[in-house]
């Protein structure tokens, strides 16, 4: 099943489109995960990145490829992706948790410390989740960034939380 | 009679940036007319961050971008009358416009400008079903409006039907108001729209359903209004499925299945114009937005619905031409400043989303009279 039809991506899709990160990157730190699989026009994820980490060049609808070496993994993407389609995963956060940083544009916005359910790229909640940290500076213009702390087995597939 | 260098109408996207492109080459006495109170168009809808390139401002939500248009355009002194829709279009470009006046009356003027871009937008296609009077079932623009521009929630639990961009973004922007979108369904067997919108929604846990449509509205809810939509399956002839329906609580049906040009000012003058499968009717031009009536421009979705990006292009390509046709930049300044633009717009045309457009687009264009 394709994004196409049923609305979310499959990991053999992000594979495809030459997005998926490799262990031994997420075992550095924290990486933006673009998940943009197709063509369209658009590009300012590739000036966000001063690091030279995301490549779109020309035409304009080419798929945005992460360097991934290049990745500091500062997050600074995350809030200026139109399709909201870019997360910041750190499977290093401790020894049974990894964080996955989502714009959240819904009200109420997330706190640090609260609980929140986790959900994966269909919604369905797979976890518990606690907040610890919430980003919404003027350059995000709207566009809070949430980190939430889940059990790591669950860093592929939890990609927001749910809506309260 | 009124005269003007330049009359636009419309002050959506298309209309503002051809007014601001031709006043940025030297066009003077420039009138935009527009029906509505507020000029701006959809932008004042659109709350998301626009997609494109560093040119076309990507990342700066619509309302924002217009903002910034009606800024420009007021530094640059452009007029703009509201409330005030063109109403009559005869014989040599007069246009018969009933004005707005600040008492809320409306004065009829007649005014014959030297040149004319008509920028009038589209409006939405609407679906018929078994109860699609019922009240509740709106238009997926209307509950847009209601929601982003008068902050009013058009309803509590509601079905989207259409998954192009504009259904996508409007369930996701309904969610953002607090509504709960109970699902959205689509006729075809896959999603219209980008997919990272379609994720948007389905990361909120909004079911998709492909190959489905509305079966029934009943209007069993206070005063009448929506209380129950069924859907049902269909078949790769997109014929119902019996057997597969699907019913669910609501009490909004909101419609996003497509836009059709507004073409009427269009067809009461003397303007070729020719059907295609992207957009319907749509009036012939070349490639700098001019119709086969000398002196008339389109751009936006009046020549083919498309997005506000495109539209700004248009209207810029509009612009330049106008300017071009008064003298006030040569034919190869126009053609240096076309060229830019062309580049551009032909960059958000490309991809699977954009190649039926650009191939209509053509089509459309090639029609136009050689010399």
């Amino acid at each position: 099943m394709s994004i196409k039809e049923v609305g979310y991506i499959s990991h053999q899709e992000l594979i495809d489109a030459e997005q998926d990160i490799s262990a031994e990157r997420y075992a550095k730190g924290p990486v933006a995960v673009i998940e943009c699989v197709q063509e369209i026009p658009c590009n300012p994820c590739e000036d966000a990145c001063k690091f030279g980490a995301i490549y779109v060049g020309s035409p304009i609808t080419n798929l945005p490829k992460i360097q991934e070496d290049n990745c500091t993994g500062c997050g600074a993407c995350l809030a200026r992706c139109p399709g909201l389609a870019i997360f910041l995963v750190d499977k290093t956060y401790s020894e049974t948790e990894a964080t996955v940083a989502f714009p959240y544009e819904y009200v109420p916005t997330p706190e640090v410390g609260e609980e929140w359910e986790a959900v994966d790229r269909q919604g369905a909640v797979k976890c518990k989740g606690k907040i610890v940290k919430v980003m919404n500076p003027k350059a995000f213009d709207r566009t809070p960034i949430v980190t939430v702390a889940i059990p790591k087995e669950f860093a592929d597939e939890v990609r927001s939380v749910k809506r309260k | 009679m009124l005269t003007r260098e330049l009359l636009v109408i419309g002050a959506g996207p298309a209309g503002l940036a051809a007014a601001i492109e031709a006043a940025k080459n030297g066009v003077k006495d420039i009138l935009v007319c527009d029906l509505n109170m507020k000029a701006g168009g959809q932008l004042f809808k659109q709350i998301h961050k626009f997609f494109g390139s560093k040119e076309h401002n990507a990342g700066v939500r619509g309302i924002d971008q217009g903002v910034q248009m009606l800024k420009e355009a007021e530094e640059l002194g452009i007029e703009i009358w509201l409330n005030s829709a063109v109403v009559g279009f005869f014989g040599d470009k007069i246009a018969c416009i009933e004005q707005g006046q600040p008492d809320g009356t409306k004065k009829i003027v007649y005014m014959q400008p030297k040149t004319i871009v008509i920028a009038t937008g589209a409006q939405e296609n609407v679906v018929r079903f078994k109860g699609w009077t019922t009240p509740g079932v709106m238009g997926a623009g209307a509950a847009q409006t209601m929601i982003n521009v008068n902050r009013v929630q058009p309803g509590k639990n509601i079905v989207m039907l259409g998954t192009g961009n504009v259904g996508l973004i409007v369930s996701y922007q309904l969610m953002q108001a607090g509504c709960n979108v109970v699902c959205i369904v689509e006729a075809a067997p896959g999603i219209g729209g980008y997919g990272v919108h379609a994720s948007k929604v389905s990361r909120a846990g909004v079911p998709i359903y492909c190959s489905h449509t509305i079966k029934e509205v009943k209007g069993d809810g206070p005063d009448g209004r929506v209380s129950e939509v069924t859907i049902i399956g269909l078949d790769e002839k997109w014929q119902p499925i019996e057997g597969t329906e699907k019913t669910f609580e609501a009490d909004t049906v909101t419609l996003a299945a497509g836009l059709k040009p507004v073409s009427d000012l269009v067809k009461l003058q003397d303007i070729e114009i020719v059907f295609n499968n992207a957009f319907g009717w749509v009036p012939v031009h070349n490639d700098k937005m001019q119709t086969t009536a000398k002196g008339i421009y389109v751009a936006g979705d009046t020549t083919g619905s498309e997005e506000a990006n495109t539209a700004m292009e248009e209207g810029k390509l509009a612009g330049v031409s106008v300017a071009e046709e008064l003298g006030y930049i040569t034919m190869d300044e126009a053609k240096d400043q076309r060229d830019q633009i062309w580049d551009r717009l032909r960059g958000l045309r490309t991809g699977p989303f954009g190649e039926k457009r650009a191939i209509a687009k053509v089509v459309q264009m090639g029609k136009f009279p050689v010399d």
